[in-house]
């Protein structure tokens, strides 16, 4: 399975929950597959979606899940101690691991090589890391979110990448809607 | 009440709950007032990047955010400002330590210095200079300023205002 299947496979779970997704392709198969103002589409800024999300989480009470790359964390490490040390229970960080930086044309990352992310997740003090095969993301991300704990996934999949349109939505339309979105599901 | 305390006080005032920081010395008093309030959530961030995602995270989750940092910042975050705060049109109050100004003892510090004003004028982010202490008065109508126009607004503060190291 590649990142794309995954993304197609995880959709209806994904809708009821708010997302936030990482720049470049995964975003823009997101927001092919299953656009949803319950997603925020990151359109720059490589390594933040971890980040972004725990911000939502900590400040409202809904699910919150951050679509991550192995690439994307690896640029943003020190979010997995920040994420460990301010624990949100409705934050799911799900790490599409698919050993390469999919979105500049499949160049191998060092998560691909001797690095394991889910080690050094919990070498950070995450508590509740799962590592899983790709066939296995729907399953264990649905268990995530019933457990009501703060959850790091590791879905280690195939590289390769699929043919979508970028996103030409404007930034601050995609900002608004999912705000409203937010608070409606908050009211 | 010390400036420390005043600087968070218009914090609360202006209902920012959320503050991430990146550790300064001159700006230590500030990071430990923020601490102690509590109607504000302190997350400590290990790069100011990251600290302007999860501000961005939580004013979209619905509270009013807040980046407390030092200007050698500025040459970290330039593409998080432009393509994540100013793209989606974001706000965001950056309480920033000016360091390399004059009673600097650290020569380093002056090389990010010539280049601090600069780059935020480049970056059209309003920008502010605390430099005498009474200068904090303005603090209240800047975060005012900042949430009613959805922009990143820098405030200086330099070692003359902190009174010396």
């Amino acid at each position: 399975m590649i990142r794309s299947e995954i993304i197609r496979d995880i959709a209806p779970i994904l809708r009821d929950q708010l997302v936030v997704c990482n720049i470049g392709l995964p975003s823009q198969e997101l927001h092919m597959i299953d656009d949803q103002a319950s997603n925020f589409y990151m359109l720059g800024t490589m390594g933040l979606s971890s980040s972004i999300g725990l911000g939502v989480a900590l400040a409202q009470d809904k699910t919150v899940i951050s679509i991550d790359g192995d690439g994307s964390v690896l640029t943003n490490f020190g979010t997995l101690p920040t994420i460990a040390n301010n624990v949100a229970d409705n934050f799911i960080l799900l790490i599409i691991d698919n050993g390469s930086y999919g979105s500049t044309g499949d160049q191998p990352t060092y998560a691909g090589g001797k690095t394991s992310l889910a080690a050094v997740a919990k070498a950070c003090g995450c508590e509740t890391v799962v590592e899983c095969q790709a066939e296995e993301t729907g399953a264990v991300l649905k268990a995530a979110i019933e457990s009501q704990k703060m959850t790091v996934i590791v879905s280690k999949c195939e590289s390769g990448n699929i043919k979508v349109p970028v996103i030409t939505k404007d930034p601050v339309v995609i900002r608004d809607r999912f705000m409203t979105e937010i608070a409606r599901r908050n009211g | 009440m010390s400036v420390s305390e005043k600087i968070v006080a218009d914090f609360v005032a202006n209902g920012i709950e959320f503050v991430t920081t990146v550790p300064c010395k001159q700006l230590g008093g500030v990071i430990d007032a923020v601490e102690k309030e509590p109607s504000i959530y302190h997350i400590p961030s290990n790069k100011e990047d990251e600290g302007m995602g999860l501000c961005a995270g939580a004013f979209m989750g619905g509270k009013r955010p807040a980046i407390i940092m030092q200007n050698t910042a500025i040459g970290v975050t330039v593409n998080t400002l432009v393509t994540l705060t100013q793209f989606y049109r974001m706000p965001l109050p950056m309480l920033i330590s000016y360091r390399g100004e004059l009673k600097e003892p650290v020569a380093c510090q002056v090389e990010m210095a010539v280049h601090t004003k600069a780059l935020l004028n480049q970056l059209n982010i309003p920008t502010y200079h605390f430099h005498k202490l009474g200068d904090e008065e303005e603090l209240d109508a800047i975060l005012k300023y900042t949430f009613m126009c959805n922009k990143p607004v820098a405030i200086l503060t330099d070692a003359t205002f902190w009174g010396g190291y």
